[in-house]
């Protein structure tokens, strides 16, 4: 097995673009060792005959000035990809291929990057396991019986496993920074209205943001260059200029105040974590950032507010999969409600249904002004108590997870359980705002831990550049063994 | 019809009552694309051909509202005197039906783009006003088909999405004639405003009408049902009246009514149940995560006001006013943009009163039996004012003009050109028909001497001699100042 595909994305450029190989080589390179890792089941799609024609294009012309020259990747299969499967992880779109190419995706082929595959997720992008896709769970790189996270479940897996040089997922709770850390890599969920969110398979509207998934702090602003951007095609997108944050990222962060939030040290928190906290403080204040304590008062409501809001907008969302028109229709049924019932029964999996239920009751009327209406009204003091506290600091220091992957089946039938995995990752989707997940240590068992850093809107440059100082002083090593080949 | 008392009551067996009507009128937004994606809006086109990718609701499809649907909503506002919202939302209105592939239609609920306004309706009985509640967008869906298939139902999509104005009244309607005045009313104000085309035939509106009754005298409303979905000014009018005669008659038996959906069934003239208030959707509005809320600067509402037409209540003074029309006259001419543009016209180059006359009369009763409408009509506005001021400057009788009129329907041709190729010019020369007049008393002397000794009908007969004689073309009024002046000597 080449050591090439072990090297980071921006390295891999390095040798693309000093031609020391070529893009069709390296494709191989990864078409093969994908083809040995069936048993993670992190692809869903593959389309090698596609991505070697493109990758021979590119060598015939490349263009070593774009972002991602020649450079090939696997994408959530949330996406839309025209011409390519894009199934959401669903039965009800097994066999759904989308004539059009949502507009993250083709702002990564602009910059000369090649679609690899289709990453396996949650349905939906529903849940932290990876465990509710239709097309079977997938296995965390770390240890075979444990889960990699979800939502962008096939995607850590992918990227922890040398299958994609790097990735992009969904977060709408947690989805790309839950995973990341499970698999010891990085994962930013940018502001919300950075990436454009047309021809992504919606789940959460007001929640959902694409953002990538890498193995290092410089590989995800990279990324992160490629895939942001304006687009009128999406009236919540950010009208601003493109920055460069790779070209701009920096080591240097001394005296920025970096926020420790109490409310962030829960009951029952494995000792460990705790301590790799105490360690990633350590570590910035030893970099010259100032600690400071603050306080987020509203933070235990955040998760029962996550949970009338998603559901409620994915109730609304997940209405057009009716059979009529395209993806999954049953054939029992005599008249059109029976036709919506079955395909709707037969067609979503478990979680899908529990949060439409959820989502639908929670804006029926009488329970409106209740659970919704109360939901939004909370989720603004949420994003008021970050605004507050973002006057006098300029970053928020946190762990990702409240514990490392967990066992595949441990939370199945424990829905409750699996929803606090987000527990840390979903107040900044309410609040609109950036975070990065970054490896910071191992627990006992040998799994990744990862820490977050939450910054301002819009200030995705400089929790980069946190994070890019933090990465070369702790000194993390993920310690993946390939025991699936 | 030309009541100068308000009289439309029901009589029950034992009291008297009083409709109560309230509209909810459709207005078919006009313009080029639809609400949140650029497809076409173009009416009559081959199914299924004017769908995007949003319009049918694909995975990851995100809707982008369009500014003239917003410009439009604001205009149609200013034209009801209504107060326009400068911050609105769009809410989603969850349900499932085939032909509405989002799963819920976009629409506006709690905070409507335009708020309360007013309408001025010109009754027989004197001007009334109808308050108008609120004006808001939404999305129309798609079209269902039933009749094409025994086994299936066919779906066309090209109506899905396009931009519909809900314009909300006050309860303050009493009667279907009022309904009649206040929707044709709404459809002058907004074909004025270029805002919708008010073509009932193709869905452009429809309105669901609310009715409830309640005795003369009461003050607190009665339950009130709502007719869904009427298509054409006379349906609603025999809706209200089937409806109204329902409820009074169920109230004078002692029964209750049951606020509940109705369908009027135009061909058994009966509106039937379609859903109690019970069986009502919870349609589970909230805010579209996928638009901001929309905002309205007081700039766009000032250059909006700035660019707005003429309305027809000002029209109609300013014809009261300028031309010396009556109130009836001037309504009838400001009734339709094009009949008022093609009048102001014709009255810059001729005679005004006598251009509204001949319009109300001839101009209109032919465009009326060819079934043609003022703006494509075969006689030019400026045509028409040289034949009006042909008839003014005594150049031709009312009579000729009449014929000439027909030519000109049939030709096309301009009057001048008629009348001189058909040697219609009325004979005015006081020297000629002098003469002619002389020639004919001479002939007929006995019937002078009769005339004289007291007999006047006769002055008919000499007349008609007169015109006989000329080919009809003696100027009436001049041969009738001769012929008493050579009758007298």
């Amino acid at each position: 097995m080449s050591e090439i595909i072990k090297k980071n994305l921006s390295e891999i450029i390095e040798l693309l673009k000093k031609k020391e190989i070529k893009s069709e080589e390296l494709v191989n390179l990864y078409i093969d060792k994908i083809n040995k890792s069936k048993k993670l089941n992190s692809y869903i799609t593959t389309c090698f005959e596609h991505t070697i024609q493109k990758a021979k294009e590119f060598d015939k012309k490349p263009n070593i000035n774009s972002l991602l020259p020649g450079v090939p990747l696997a994408i959530k299969d949330l996406f839309c990809t025209n011409g390519f499967k894009t199934t959401a992880g669903s039965k009800m779109l097994k066999n759904f291929i989308p004539n059009y190419e949502s507009t993250v995706t083709e702002n990564l082929w602009k910059e000369g990057a090649i679609l690899l595959g289709k990453l396996n997720c949650d349905e939906y992008a529903m849940g932290s396991s990876n465990e509710t896709s239709h097309f079977g769970n997938v296995i965390n790189p770390v240890a075979k019986d444990t889960v990699p996270g979800g939502s962008s479940g096939g995607s850590a897996s992918a990227l922890a496993a040398d299958l994609t040089p790097a990735t992009i997922g969904t977060d709408t709770g947690g989805s790309i920074r839950q995973p990341a850390s499970f698999t010891g890599t990085v994962g930013l969920k940018p502001t919300y209205g950075l990436c454009s969110r047309w021809g992504i398979v919606a789940f959460a509207s007001s929640l959902d943001q694409a953002g990538p998934m890498t193995k290092s702090v410089k590989d995800c602003s990279i990324m992160l260059e490629a895939m942001a951007g304006f687009d009128k095609k999406d009236s919540t997108s950010i009208e601003k200029k493109k920055e460069n944050y790779s070209k701009n990222l920096k080591t240097d962060i001394k005296g920025l105040k970096i926020g420790i939030p109490k409310e962030y040290r829960v009951e029952n928190m494995p000792k460990e974590i705790d301590e790799l906290w105490n360690n990633g403080k350590r570590i910035l204040k030893d970099l010259g950032a100032e600690i400071i304590d603050i306080s987020l008062p509203h933070t235990k409501y955040a998760l029962p507010t996550y949970y009338i809001v998603a559901p409620a907008e994915a109730s609304s969302n997940l209405a057009r999969y009716d059979g009529v028109k395209y993806g999954y229709r049953s054939s029992k049924g005599n008249d059109l409600i029976e036709m919506y019932m079955n395909t709707r029964s037969e067609g979503f999996g478990d979680e899908v249904k529990r949060r439409i239920l959820i989502g639908t009751y929670v804006l029926s009327s009488g329970y409106y002004d209740a659970y919704y209406l109360k939901a939004q009204k909370v989720r603004q003091l949420i994003k008021k108590d970050f605004d507050e506290n973002f006057g006098k600091i300029d970053a928020i220091l946190t762990p990702s997870t409240p514990s490392s992957a967990f066992k595949i089946g441990e939370k199945t039938n424990d829905p409750i359980s699996m929803y606090l995995n987000d527990i840390f990752t979903v107040p900044v989707n309410l609040a609109g705002l950036p975070a990065i997940s970054i490896p910071a240590g191992l627990d006992k068992k040998g799994y990744p831990l990862g820490l977050q850093l939450i910054g301002k809107t819009l200030d995705e440059q400089n929790i980069l550049n946190i994070a890019y100082a933090f990465e070369k002083n702790c000194n993390f090593k993920n310690e993946i063994k390939n025991w699936w080949l | 019809m030309s009541k100068d008392k308000f009289d439309y009551f029901i009589k029950g067996e034992k009291n008297q009552y009083e409709v109560i009507i309230g509209l909810e009128v459709h207005a078919q937004v006009l313009s080029n694309s639809k609400l949140f994606s650029g497809s076409s809006t173009k009416f009559g086109a081959e199914p299924n051909s004017q769908v995007s990718l949003i319009d049918s609701a694909f995975p990851g499809m995100l809707p982008v509202i369009n500014k003239e649907c917003i410009n439009q909503a604001i205009r149609t506002g200013l034209g009801l005197n209504a107060k326009i919202n400068k911050n609105s939302v769009f809410d989603r209105k969850n349900y499932f039906y085939a032909d509405l592939p989002q799963g819920y239609q976009i629409s506006q609920y709690k905070n409507p783009i335009v708020g309360e306004g007013k309408v001025l309706l010109d009754m027989p009985y004197g001007s009334k006003e109808i308050g108008i509640e609120r004006l808001h967008l939404e999305q129309d869906a798609g079209k269902s088909i039933h009749d094409m298939d025994p086994s299936s139902t066919f779906v066309d999509l090209n109506r899905s999405g396009i931009a519909l104005m809900e314009i909300v009244s006050k309860p303050d309607l009493r009667s279907p004639e009022e309904v009649n005045a206040y929707i044709k009313k709404l459809r002058t104000i907004m074909r004025y405003l270029g805002t919708c085309d008010g073509n009932m035939q193709e869905g452009s509106l429809r309105a669901d009408v609310n009715v409830s009754v309640r005795k003369v005298g009461d003050k607190k409303f009665g339950t009130r049902c709502e007719i869904k979905n009427v298509n054409s000014i006379k349906f609603m009018q025999m809706a209200i009246e089937y409806e109204a005669k329902r409820q009074v008659e169920l109230l004078d038996e002692g029964k209750k009514i049951d606020q509940e959906t109705r369908l009027f069934d135009t061909k058994k003239n009966e509106t039937r149940s379609m859903r109690s208030k019970e069986d009502a959707h919870d349609y589970r509005y909230f805010p579209d995560p996928d638009l901001l809320p929309l905002k309205i600067e007081q700039k766009l509402i000032d250059d909006l006001k700035k660019s707005l037409p003429e309305l027809p209540d000002n029209k109609k003074e300013r014809f009261i006013n300028e031309y010396g029309l009556n109130s009836y006259e001037a309504n009838v001419l400001v009734s339709e943009k094009e009949i008022s543009d093609y009048y102001e016209e014709a009255a810059k180059l001729s005679d005004k009163k006598l251009a509204a006359t001949w319009m109300m009369g001839d101009l209109f009763a032919m465009l009326n039996d060819k079934g043609l409408n003022i703006s494509n009509s075969p006689i030019s506005a400026k045509n028409f004012a040289e034949l009006v001021q042909s008839i003014k400057t005594g150049e031709i009788s009312g009579r000729i003009a009449k014929e000439v009129f027909e030519i000109m329907v049939e030709s096309g041709d301009n009057p001048k050109n008629i009348i001189v190729s058909k040697g219609m010019k009325q004979q005015s020369d006081p020297k000629e028909l002098e003469k002619i007049i002389n020639e004919i008393l001479f002939k007929n002397k006995d019937k002078v001497d009769q005339y004289k000794s007291g007999k006047e009908k006769l002055f008919g007969f000499f007349v008609g001699q007169v015109m006989k004689q000329s080919d009809g073309k003696a100027n009436p009024q001049l041969t009738n100042e001769i012929l008493k002046k050579l009758l007298k000597g």
